[in-house]
């Protein structure tokens, strides 16, 4: 072991820097805080700010438009109302249909899409990785009128190509006899905002899963070939243990989406959550109850009992994805 | 028009709306929090500006307000308007946002029908009563409209336009069933019975959907000093006849295939109206400009409009102007809130170019309200919808209205979708509402 020498100046005294020389940048232990500032301060009131004042309307009663002077402390009864709320009950059951619909569909196309690409489309990787990625970045409003005209039930796309397919023979017989109601029937109205939502977010996915991909050793495909691993035990043995990572990453991000599912089922239902209140999701819910029917108390309490639900699936991914990894 | 003519349109102005008012997302419930510090840098920025009158409005009053600017400036030299125009969702929002944070209202705003209770019990509104020159400007004024305004005691807004409840039929199709107006619209019962005699033989639907008919019927027959969905007192009332009948006819057409099961504004709806697919409307007159001006316009002549359904007598929304509480150019506001709701040329202008039905009744008195309109087949039909609109009667606003709708058409919802009987639907609608009323009753 080296000794260390402490070089001390003798004379050297210790002076406190002003406010102005932290400002100036001149003392250097204040200097990250400066550079942190812009971000911390934007946080503090767009990310803190609104999470306080929710959990804090929570415990209140307030009709917004009479001002934050109206607020009466009413405890936990914006909490028991929620919970014991016909609607907030619809709402999750439609929330959870449209999340595991629309959800689970995303991962198991997704993962066998971006190994294909990955192994066999090598060369024109980047731009179909970039098509399909293009959903994502889309405007979700301008998707959902674009879905909308085609899932029209006597004029668009969708219907006007099933009823082609209804005249092959064969084919016909697996179908309804007339125009399926895409958007005004509850029945109808979940898948087809599912698939809108599958659609939407299988590229994001695909994308996931093909940066994890690229990222795998081929040394490991390589063993696992001269063991004579046939393609589906590669796939099975290698692939998917180390894509785990990325998945439960990507499970989790789904989980979150789909608990807070907003414009796609807002849009496709003119804002009013469907027939029967289809797909009235959590999220748009809790937006009518503080905008339409001036119940913020009830809103902010359905906010924090969706956070604790997104907290409570979310530990249970990790527990089962995020956790293997170690074992 | 050049854009020194035009007020100045400040699409950026985050005012008096907030950062998450921008559009009708979840980021408008996050506009209202973050509206709360902020709203009151946005007020003093305006503050700075005493030349300016602040107002905000909706398509298409928007434009109306644009076409105002000469006349205004005639009025107030030197005073000029800065427009804050939002779609009609966002515009409500930012409204609610701004009288959260009790900063940053406009001076003048426009207000729909359905939010006018809400915001004039909010406190935030100025009550109009005492202000000069207001009994001769609402003595001229539709008085079922005007009746809208006054709230507990006070008077918190004017109305510039107004949605008479009239029906719109199409009388080609009328006559290949060999049918007539009058058996159409004799009686409600009436009305559904010659929707049978329609559909016969794959003819077209009677309605766009059976919600229509319900909306119509709860509209009409209300009782003196009741509203839609609350009794004088506030206390829900579901339990009258009109929501039977309502919930019974509903649950007829649609048993009977008697709607096209499209929502007003769908790509279904126009096409059903513009292909011959949908027999009748239940709308407010209004809707009269927008079925002959864009919707259906290859349609002209085909169309007749008439009263509704037993010689109902029911409104259609409406639009009003308000004055903040607040507001540090009330004088200004009240000149401008004086020349909007009490000019009836400018309320004719409207009405030509935007179909906004004047509130003003010696705008109906000019001879543009005699014309025949062929397009209703040479009917004298704004003479017809004036009648109608001066023989409303009021009806009293909730600020609960939005919710009470919710209700009834969640439950009426399952009576046409899942086999609901109409009885325990009502029912049901009425203990919820109430438990609702009763929460939100401070």
């Amino acid at each position: 072991m080296t000794a260390q020498v402490q070089l001390v100046e003798p004379h050297a005294e210790r002076v406190r820097p002003t406010l102005l020389d932290r400002l100036r940048g001149r003392d250097p232990a204040f200097a990250p805080w400066l550079f942190l500032a812009p971000f911390l301060v934007l946080f503090a009131v767009f990310g803190v700010y609104p999470i306080i004042f929710s959990l804090f309307m929570s415990l209140h009663d307030w009709d917004p438009v009479r001002g934050l002077g109206s607020a009466r402390f009413v405890g936990l009864d914006n909490y028991w109302f929620v919970l014991s709320d016909e609607w907030f009950h619809q709402s999750l059951i439609s929330t959870a249909w449209l999340a595991i619909a629309s959800g689970i569909p995303q991962h198991l196309v997704a993962i066998p899409l971006a190994c294909f690409i990955d192994s066999r489309l090598r060369r024109t990787r980047d731009l179909l990785a970039a098509l399909y990625f293009l959903p994502y970045v889309t405007s979700t409003v301008a998707i959902a009128i674009m879905f909308t005209a085609l899932l029209s039930r006597d004029f668009g796309m969708v219907n006007l190509l099933l009823e082609a397919v209804a005249r092959i023979p064969l084919l016909g017989s697996l179908l309804p006899a007339g125009p399926i109601d895409w958007l005004n029937d509850p029945d109808r109205i979940r898948p087809a905002v599912s698939m809108v939502v599958f659609w939407r977010f299988v590229g994001f996915n695909t994308l996931l899963y093909l940066a994890a991909l690229q990222g795998i050793p081929r040394e490991l495909y390589e063993a696992a070939r001269l063991d004579g691993a046939s393609a589906w035990q590669r796939f099975w043995y290698v692939t998917l243990p180390m894509l785990r990572p990325v998945a439960f990453f990507a499970v989790t991000l789904s989980i979150i989406g789909g608990m807070q599912l907003f414009e796609e089922p807002f849009v496709l239902s003119g804002g009013r959550g469907g027939p029967d209140q289809a797909v009235m999701t959590t999220a748009i819910y809790l937006y009518r109850s503080a905008f339409e029917f001036s119940d913020f108390g009830a809103a902010s309490a359905m906010s924090w009992i969706l956070v604790l639900l997104m907290a409570v699936l979310s530990a249970l991914v990790t527990k089962w994805l995020g956790n293997r990894g170690e074992r | 028009m050049s854009d020194a003519s035009q007020p100045r349109f400040d699409r950026s102005c985050k005012r008096f709306q907030g950062i998450g008012a921008v559009s009708q997302t979840r980021r408008t419930t996050l506009g209202v929090f973050t509206a709360l510090p902020f709203a009151g840098a946005f007020h003093g920025r305006a503050d700075a500006s005493p030349a300016l009158l602040d107002v905000a409005a909706y398509p298409a009053l928007d434009q109306i307000l644009r076409d105002t600017r000469p006349r205004w400036q005639s009025i107030a030299p030197g005073f000029d308007i800065r427009l804050v125009a939002r779609e009609f969702g966002d515009h409500h929002s930012a409204l609610t946002a701004a009288m959260a944070a009790r900063k940053g209202l406009p001076d003048l705003m426009a207000v729909e029908f359905g939010f006018l209770a809400r915001f004039a019990a909010s406190g935030a509104l100025a009550d109009l009563s005492s202000l000069p020159g207001l009994e001769q400007l609402s003595a001229g004024i539709v008085p079922y409209a005007i009746a809208q305004c006054r709230l507990a005691g006070g008077l918190f807004a004017l109305p510039v336009d107004i949605g008479p409840g009239v029906s719109f039929l199409r009388a080609d199709l009328l006559d290949r069933a060999r049918l007539t107006e009058q058996q159409l619209l004799s009686s409600w019962e009436g009305f559904v019975e010659a929707g049978r005699m329609l559909r016969a033989a794959n003819g077209p639907y009677l309605l766009p959907h059976a919600r229509d008919l319900k909306d119509a019927i709860i509209r009409s027959a209300i009782e003196p000093g009741h509203g839609l969905y609350f009794d004088a007192m506030g206390r829900p009332r579901l339990d009258s006849e009109r929501f039977r009948l309502a919930f019974r006819l509903a649950r007829a057409v649609r048993v009977n295939d008697l709607d096209a099961r499209v929502s007003a504004w769908s790509n279904d709806w126009a096409e059903g109206l513009r292909r011959g697919r949908i027999a009748t409307l239940l709308m407010g007159a209004w809707f009269g400009g927008h079925l002959a001006n864009w919707l259906a316009p290859a349609t002209a002549g085909r169309w007749r409009t008439g009263e509704l359904p037993g010689g109902a007598r029911a409104s259609w929304g409406g639009s009003f102007y308000a004055i903040s509480a607040n507001s540090p150019r009330r004088e200004q506001a009240w000149a401008m809130l004086k020349l909007l709701a009490g000019d009836p040329s400018l309320q004719l202008d409207a009405f030509r170019r935007h179909d906004a039905f004047p509130a003003l009744r010696t705008a109906h008195q000019d001879p543009f309200f005699d014309e025949a309109l062929p397009f209703f087949g040479g009917q004298q039909a704004r003479r017809l919808w004036r009648d109608m609109a001066l023989a409303i009667p009021p009806v009293a606003v909730h600020r609960l209205d939005p919710l009470a709708d919710e209700i009834v058409n969640a439950e009426l919802d399952r009576v046409l979708l899942r086999g609901k009987d109409p009885e325990r639907a009502i029912e049901d609608a009425a203990r919820v509402l109430e438990r609702r009323a009763q929460r939100l009753r401070t």
